[in-house]
């Protein structure tokens, strides 16, 4: 289904592409506050900064030369005077921090949420619903719509990650034995960039999650696309793709519904090829990237528990075309 | 003391100066040789050690520093591979905690606390020995498991599960766990000794209103130390023994914690960032005086200042944990308490100012590194008060910003001084002055080398770049911030090296220091540069704060001492009044024998639990023999 604007937004990010995942491009409610309390905080370090520097470059250039007795009671006075400022100072800095977590604990009762689990390298989300078969898995990349709070509910299969998306919002630790959770809502569509924050292991620089916010229709419409089964394949080649699939190792530990492949180790590929990226942010989604990535996952992300399957030519053609395909 | 006197008792006032000082050299030096060096109790050779053997250490924790910004220089480089990055970084931090930086300040206090209090030798110069040669071994530990790719790659702060038996598989986060045990026996005992040394050995008449802004800066230190160290020896050795024993201390799946850990180590981890730092501003209250031709403003603020730091540093440690999800109220609090760290610092600030805006200062390199420490800690201090705040650390946490904010606290706020504290106290240590031109290359270099490294990190953590990534994709847009702060990294790396150039140039070329070069006030300036093995001929005896100031022509003394064994005088805590005439140990290679003995159970523990069970018995032995009375009556006196 073709999706003009978010090509769009797509090309602008790339252009721009330093700031998909910035603090300092706020998008959503909870990182417009944090930045504009970031700015406070900033402002007024730099005013203190300057003060103290240019009283220390002042006191090395003036040469007064006071009986130490009438020094130590003028210093007295100036030093508690400082204290004095430093302690209103750091109220009001305190206070403004107070003011600025209510919102962020707020709930709101009519969010949408998000289970999103952390693995050894990779995000696998779970999108619930009152209706069971309404339900289902995705990886490495969610879908929000805009203007509406989102509950994301953190949790980690294996060592702790951290959720962090900064245009949105601040971060939120995934720990082993314990449920955390954080509520957002992004105002204006676009894609935006995540990636882990907690010391996760060998690959920790490779765990990405990408945002896409988009307006209630669009989010309405992919929810329903990944909610169906598998597309069925589209020609010879990529039966030949769904067949390795069922036969090869890769269904032991990937799902794609409406075959057989059926494992639960690694993440849920049913619509892998409406995913923007591979390999948890590595790689694009391409024909070539995927042969690349099935023929040596080690090569391309050193560490990860993806094994090397033994492919010839062809089969890692057909698997790879097959894969891609999965919209 | 004992009014009867054997017929050998030999005292100080019996004797004139030529016969006294070599009386005492006698009694005091460390014999000449290897069996010498390995024996020695001299607090000035043993802290001399102490303090090159941490240099070493900041040189090979730079290099590591220097490898990882090779390999951050371009986005997704393949100079280092993840695996030998995550050693890197893990043994970066580490070292530099553990190896450079408390083993360092606490170096300094071993060398200079007696000096500077007026006394022969520190308090329990055995205990002190020992320390010496555990640390030197938790560091070759730590750097041999490098070197063999056995190196931690868990991070210095070795979280579980990450570090737990299941995700952590072979010896490398034993290696890190043990290695804790190792400098955390070092830095308890030297604390004792310190505090020992603080409180009862001070020459007569420094009443606790007249001791040296460092000394109470390292009592300070020293007794955080004992109470913070404790919970990371309880975290580490819980880690060893799930790891080895299959405890389940962390293992939330039987019933363990994943966030015991956490706060465990942090209630040790944030005080460990005042055990490096108060020494430090101790250092700058020190020196200042010196430079600024007067006696320091504030001194019972800043005493009131340093212990109001020591005490607040142990109720931060959940600012570590923002973002892990404690209930928002508990949270609250620490912010409270995080900010309010900032008013004793900045107490200290104020009157440092008012130090340098009353007096004359002069622009010698100690003072241009002081100067630096107000540039660099500044800021750093600053950005402490935001990641401070619950709802900005939420973003700024385990980003570069975070990287940037520590090190200009760390090594702006005690790195600096202590490059100044080098220069200053060099010619006490040596006898030899270090050079003032090169000294000016040294700061400027630093000070512009780190500001051009570390500043551009705090933009980076904004923009997204978290820490400990040994990659990041091109698109992310961070390769040419990321190239600037690696070739910056290149300066302040030149800075370090011509320090380190000028170190062993002076050493052999500096010009002659004398007793007081920098005309300073305090008591380790009244004897030779270095000091005689006994460092005072008669104990001082102090009248006022900068007693050196006060009575520049002679200092009046106490006499009464023996020369011919190694006595020095216990006085009272607060006034201290003179009480009793302490026997002072002497030589011994037991110290040694027991630490190699402590060392190979702990490294053998790694391996198997048995290995603590048979290790007992060589331990128990060397600290028999080290104990063993040698029945001479001066000995039970």
């Amino acid at each position: 289904m073709p999706r003009p604007w978010l090509l769009a937004i797509g090309l602008l990010c790339t252009g721009c592409s330093s700031n998909w995942q910035s603090a300092l491009e706020p998008q959503g409610d909870v990182a417009r506050h944090l930045d504009g309390l970031f700015w406070l905080f900033t402002i007024t370090a730099v005013v203190i900064w300057l003060a103290v520097m240019l009283v220390l470059l002042l006191g090395l250039w003036r040469r007064a030369r006071l009986p130490q007795a009438v020094a130590d009671r003028r210093a007295g006075i100036a030093v508690g005077a400082a204290v004095a400022a430093t302690v209103v100072i750091i109220s009001g800095l305190t206070l403004a921090s107070y003011l600025a977590t209510r919102p962020l604990a707020s709930d709101a009762p009519d969010a949408l949420v998000i289970r999103l689990r952390g693995f050894q390298w990779w995000w696998e989300a779970t999108y619930q619903d009152e209706a069971p078969d309404r339900g289902f898995l995705t990886a490495n990349e969610i879908h929000i719509p805009v203007g509406r709070p989102v509950r994301i509910e953190l949790a980690a299969a294996d060592v702790i990650h951290s959720f962090w998306v900064p245009n949105l919002a601040g971060k939120q630790d995934m720990i082993p034995g314990r449920d955390n959770a954080i509520t957002f809502t992004a105002q204006q569509p676009g894609i935006w960039r995540g990636q882990c924050a907690e010391f996760c292991g060998l690959q920790h620089a490779h765990m990405a999650l990408l945002v896409v916010a988009e307006p209630p229709e669009a989010f309405d419409r992919w929810r329903e696309a990944q909610i169906a089964e598998a597309r069925p394949p589209a020609d010879e080649v990529e039966a030949e793709g769904q067949r390795l699939l069922e036969a090869k190792a890769c269904s032991a530990c990937h799902t794609v519904r409406g075959t057989t492949a059926a494992g639960t180790l690694g993440p849920d590929l049913t619509h892998l090829g409406s995913r923007q990226y591979l390999a948890a942010g590595m790689l694009p989604m391409t024909r070539g990237a995927m042969a690349a990535w099935i023929a040596d996952p080690q090569g391309v992300k050193p560490g990860n528990n993806m094994p090397m399957v033994p492919l010839t030519a062809d089969e890692l053609q057909a698997l790879s075309a097959y894969l891609v395909s999965l919209k | 003391m004992s009014d009867e006197r054997p017929p050998h008792d030999l005292r100080d006032t019996m004797l004139a100066e030529a016969s006294l000082a070599h009386g005492l050299t006698r009694t005091w030096r460390t014999p000449a040789g290897l069996l010498g060096a390995l024996s020695t109790v001299d607090h000035k050779i043993i802290g001399r050690r102490y303090i090159a053997t941490a240099f070493v250490f900041l040189a090979l924790g730079g290099i590591l520093g220097l490898l990882m910004r090779w390999q951050l220089a371009r986005p997704e480089a393949r100079v280092i591979g993840p695996d030998l990055y995550n050693q890197i970084f893990t043994v970066h931090g580490t070292n530099m905690m553990f190896l450079f930086a408390v083993p360092v300040m606490e170096a300094f206090a071993v060398y200079l606390v007696p000096l500077m209090v007026g006394t022969r030798n520190i308090a329990f110069p055995r205990l002190n020995a020992f320390s010496y040669w555990v640390y030197l071994a938790g560091g070759i530990l730590l750097w041999v498991a490098f070197i063999l790719d056995t190196g931690p790659d868990v991070g210095w702060f070795a979280y579980v599960p990450l570090s737990g038996p299941q995700y952590a598989a072979g010896k490398r986060a034993d290696i890190w766990a043990q290695m804790i045990t190792f400098t955390e026996i070092s830095a308890l005992a030297v604390a004792v000794e310190i505090v020992v040394t603080v409180l009862k050995q001070r020459a007569p008449g420094m009443s606790l209103n007249r001791v040296p802004l460092f000394v109470w800066s390292m009592l300070v230190t020293s007794f955080v130390i004992i109470l913070a160290m404790p919970a990371v020896m309880v975290a580490s050795t819980a880690l060893i023994l799930d790891r080895l024993v299959g405890t389940h201390f962390f293992n939330p799946a039987e019933g363990g914690d994943v966030l015991l850990w956490q706060h465990l180590f942090w209630f040790f981890g944030h005080p460990e960032v005042y055990i490096i730092f108060i020494p430090a501003v101790g250092m700058i209250s020190s020196m200042l005086p010196t430079f600024c031709r007067r006696p320091i403003f504030g001194y019972l603020p800043l005493v009131l200042a340093v212990v109001g730091t020591g005490i607040l540093a142990f109720g931060l440690w959940v600012h570590h944990m923002f973002t892990t999800g404690l209930p928002r109220m508990g949270e609250s609090f620490f912010t409270a308490s995080s900010m309010a760290i900032a008013v004793p610092n900045g107490i200290q600030i104020f009157c440092w100012l008012a130090t340098i805006w009353y007096g004359r200062p002069v622009l010698k390199t100690p003072m241009l590194m002081i100067l630096a420490f107000f540039f660099t800690f500044i800021p750093g201090g600053l950005t402490g008060v935001m990641v401070a705040s619950v709802p900005l650390d939420t973003q700024v946490h385990d980003t570069y910003f975070v990287v940037a904010h520590f090190h200009y606290v760390l090594v702006g706020g005690a790195v600096f001084p202590l490059i100044g504290a080098v220069y200053y106290w060099y010619p006490k240590f040596v006898g030899r002055m270090m050079s003032e031109r090169i000294g000016r290359w040294v700061a400027g270099l630093l000070l512009v080398g780190f500001n051009l490294t570390f500043f551009p990190m705090h933009i980076l953590g904004l923009q997204g770049m978290t820490r400990r990534i040994y990659a990041y994709p091109e698109e992310m847009g961070w390769g040419g911030m990321n190239l600037f702060v690696s070739l910056s990294a290149v300066v302040l790396a030149a800075g370090f090296l011509l320090f380190f150039i000028d170190v062993f140039r002076a050493a052999r070329h500096g010009p002659e220091a004398g007793e007081n070069p920098w005309g300073a006030a305090t008591l380790e300036w009244a004897t030779a540069s270095p000091p005689p093995p006994y460092n005072f001929a008669r104990i001082p005896v102090v009248r006022s704060a900068n007693p050196l100031w006060d009575s520049p022509d002679s200092l009046p003394v106490a006499t009464g001492l023996r020369v011919d064994r190694r006595e020095l005088l216990v006085t009272s805590v607060t006034e201290a009044r003179p009480e009793a005439r302490e026997a002072s140990p002497s030589d011994s290679i037991w110290p040694l024998i027991a630490a190699i003995c402590t060392c190979s159970m702990l490294l053998a523990s790694i391996f198997t639990p048995w290995a603590v069970v048979w290790g007992m018995i060589p331990v128990a032995a060397a600290l028999t023999a080290w104990f063993w009375p040698k029945g001479s009556p001066e000995e039970e006196a």
